[in-house]
């Protein structure tokens, strides 16, 4: 533990209390190689990248990311522009459908796979095998299916059903839906691990106590279970919440934005606008953006987490 | 264990439930609902890779002319042999084969470098704790959840100056770099675990960092080698943004050229083909979750934080 550098320390500590820099460069030293790569990662990746994106967000940085501070710029234009705009609104909206089902068919998932049922792992199997899978396979098959005329439409239709209607890929009104679809078929299975482990976790003489006292089954998942899984739920809305932030893979192979801009997410605008639309500053901008969404769900998080109570990790 | 006995249904009466007291009979109303519910959903977990696997193996005309239900009349491997060697993604048509080399040269050293630096990140944290170390261990799990979108220009820009960008060797960095959260914490808790007396042993037998590490550290943790392992073949192998940025239209990975094969314009499009391609795509990752089972279950629990 941390005793382990500490007899180095100890000892020189009369003459010479070990100085600032020995501490921190000396001691312990092959350790402190080892974690040479963590270290850069943090400093040059994490904060290094993450501030240099910040700062070059204010520049007028065209083809490449030089220029002068224009102030707030960039995000002026950001906003004035429908392509972002709309790609926002298709993020909360998707966003906040997507977060919603797929808490509650993860939920109900687990409730039905936990009620000691045959062929439980068989169920489990079936519901997790497209997490295995890339966004890319997950679209690619989507827009297979929901092709409106050789899929599922077309086939309904060829089969008698004439008035059958699935263009949602096609239909800029609809296409939100396709997404969510794709979306759920990919993430549920995984939303249904964490809260089967959640459910799993709750004492047994919880469920016997809510029995003795007759209290019905759904009142005591409401009341007492759900609570109680509280730590699940909370890891599984931020791990959704920033997946959902990132998404980008999905759109490209099921929609690629389309029809015309309704589906664009924040994501592909800035991918865009950084490698092919030859306006970095927009592309910073728009990344920026996007951290801020991210702190805004992380930081009340880490908050409740690790603020509250003790530090522990 | 299973904590939930719902009200109303027959306690268990040992571990052979059915030889027990008089069986109830299957085919009460709850559990038909039970049952059904739990099929539907199964039937749209199921469904596309049902109609991946059929039309991957019909003809264009019975795609054409047949329903998206059918089973194929005559099935043929014909679409596979194309999606796998001479489809085109643009202007090449040498199928998909290049991109799964690419893929794998991309994920076993990835998988291999990422794995062996968040061992010794992990083994540093636990038993050589030194200044700072749990500030930047936080950092970087903080830092797991920055959309990648905000590191990814200044990544270009950095690549380039190492004179690597558009190589192999970019991708491996990248999928290096930010394997590194989830897999630093996943070989922290799991050294944690470890009983201290050992390390404390070996220390006082004079072993230093990196025999400990070797000798008695690595040897222990095949567990969790075994989850960090599948975590990383099947997100690396599943990676599209970080291959399409670094790595360059030579080394594009799967993924990359499956979405240019069947999203590219030109020609008419050949679902077969295109479904043929899609299933070869994913048949890595499946193999690894089928074969790997209960171990997929808990890399995906860990990487949970990854996201």
């Amino acid at each position: 533990m941390a005793d382990t550098a500490l007899p180095l320390e100890a000892g020189a500590e009369k003459a010479n209390r070990p100085g600032l820099l020995q501490r921190i460069f000396i001691n312990n030293l092959p350790a402190k190689i080892a974690a040479l790569p963590m270290m850069a990662t943090v400093l040059v990746v994490f904060v290094g990248c993450t501030i240099w994106t910040i700062y070059y967000s204010f520049t007028n940085s065209k083809l490449l990311p030089t220029g002068k501070l224009v102030g707030f710029d960039q995000y002026e234009r950001l906003f004035a522009t429908s392509r972002w705009n709309v790609s926002v609104w298709n993020l909360v909206a998707y966003g906040a459908m997507s977060l919603v089902f797929t808490l509650v068919i993860g939920f109900i998932l687990a409730v039905l796979i936990d009620q000691k049922i045959r062929f439980e792992s068989a169920f489990r199997t079936i519901m997790l095998y497209p997490f295995a899978l890339s966004f890319i396979v997950t679209g690619l098959v989507w827009q297979w299916i929901m092709n409106p005329t050789l899929g599922l439409q077309g086939t309904l239709r060829g089969l008698g059903w004439t008035g059958f209607t699935f263009d949602w890929i096609a239909n800029p009104r609809m296409v939100l839906f396709a997404l969510l679809i794709a979306g759920l078929w990919h993430g549920t299975g995984f939303c249904m691990v964490l809260m089967l482990a959640g459910l799993r976790g709750v004492d047994e003489e919880v469920w016997k106590a809510a029995r003795i006292d007759g209290i019905p089954t759904w009142r005591t998942y409401v009341s007492i279970v759900i609570p109680m899984m509280r730590g699940v739920l909370v890891t599984a809305v931020v791990i959704i919440g920033s997946g959902i932030v990132r998404l980008y893979d999905l759109v490209v192979a099921l929609t690629n934005g389309g029809p015309g801009i309704s589906s664009e997410v924040p994501a592909k605008y800035v991918f865009n606008y950084m490698f092919s639309g030859g306006n970095i500053g927009q592309g910073l901008a728009g990344a920026t953006m996007m951290l801020l969404t991210v702190l805004i769900i992380m930081i009340p998080w880490a908050y409740l987490e690790f603020g509250g109570k003790g530090r522990r990790t | 264990m299973t904590a939930t006995i719902p009200a109303g249904t027959p306690m268990a009466t040992g571990p052979n439930e059915p030889r027990g007291q008089r069986p109830k009979p299957f085919f009460t109303p709850r559990k038909i609902i039970l049952y059904s519910v739990l099929v539907v959903f199964s039937l749209y977990y199921l469904f596309p890779l049902y109609v991946m696997l059929t039309t991957s193996l019909k003809s264009m005309p019975e795609i054409r002319f047949g329903n998206i239900f059918a089973l194929p009349t005559a099935p043929s491997f014909e679409a596979w042999a194309k999606a796998w060697s001479s489809a085109c993604t643009g202007l090449n048509c040498n199928g998909l084969a290049p991109g799964f080399w690419n893929s794998v040269k991309i994920t076993i050293p990835s998988t291999v470098v990422s794995i062996f630096i968040a061992a010794v990140n992990g083994y540093a944290l636990v038993n050589w704790r030194f200044k700072f170390s749990e500030v930047f261990f936080a950092i970087l799990i903080f830092g797991s959840f920055i959309p990648y979108q905000v590191m990814l220009y200044p990544l270009v820009m950095i690549t380039r100056e190492l004179g690597i960008f558009g190589s192999l060797q970019a991708v491996i960095l990248i999928h290096t770099i930010f394997g590194m959260p989830i897999l630093t914490l996943l070989f922290r808790n799991y050294f944690a675990s470890l009983p201290q007396e050992l390390f404390k042993a070996a220390r006082v037998d004079g072993a230093g960092f990196w025999r400990i590490f070797f000798e008695i550290m690595l040897p222990m943790s095949l567990p969790i080698f075994v989850v960090a392992l599948i975590l990383q073949i099947t997100g690396i192998w599943n990676d599209f943004l970080f291959g399409v940025v670094f790595a360059g239209n030579v080394n594009y990975p799967m993924t990359v050229q499956l979405n240019n094969i069947v999203n590219s314009a030109q020609g008419t499009p050949e679902y077969n083909v295109n479904m043929a391609a899609t299933v070869l795509t994913g048949l890595v990752p499946l193999i690894v979750y089928f074969v790997s089972g209960k171990w997929f279950v808990r890399g995906v629990a860990a990487g949970a934080v990854k996201g």
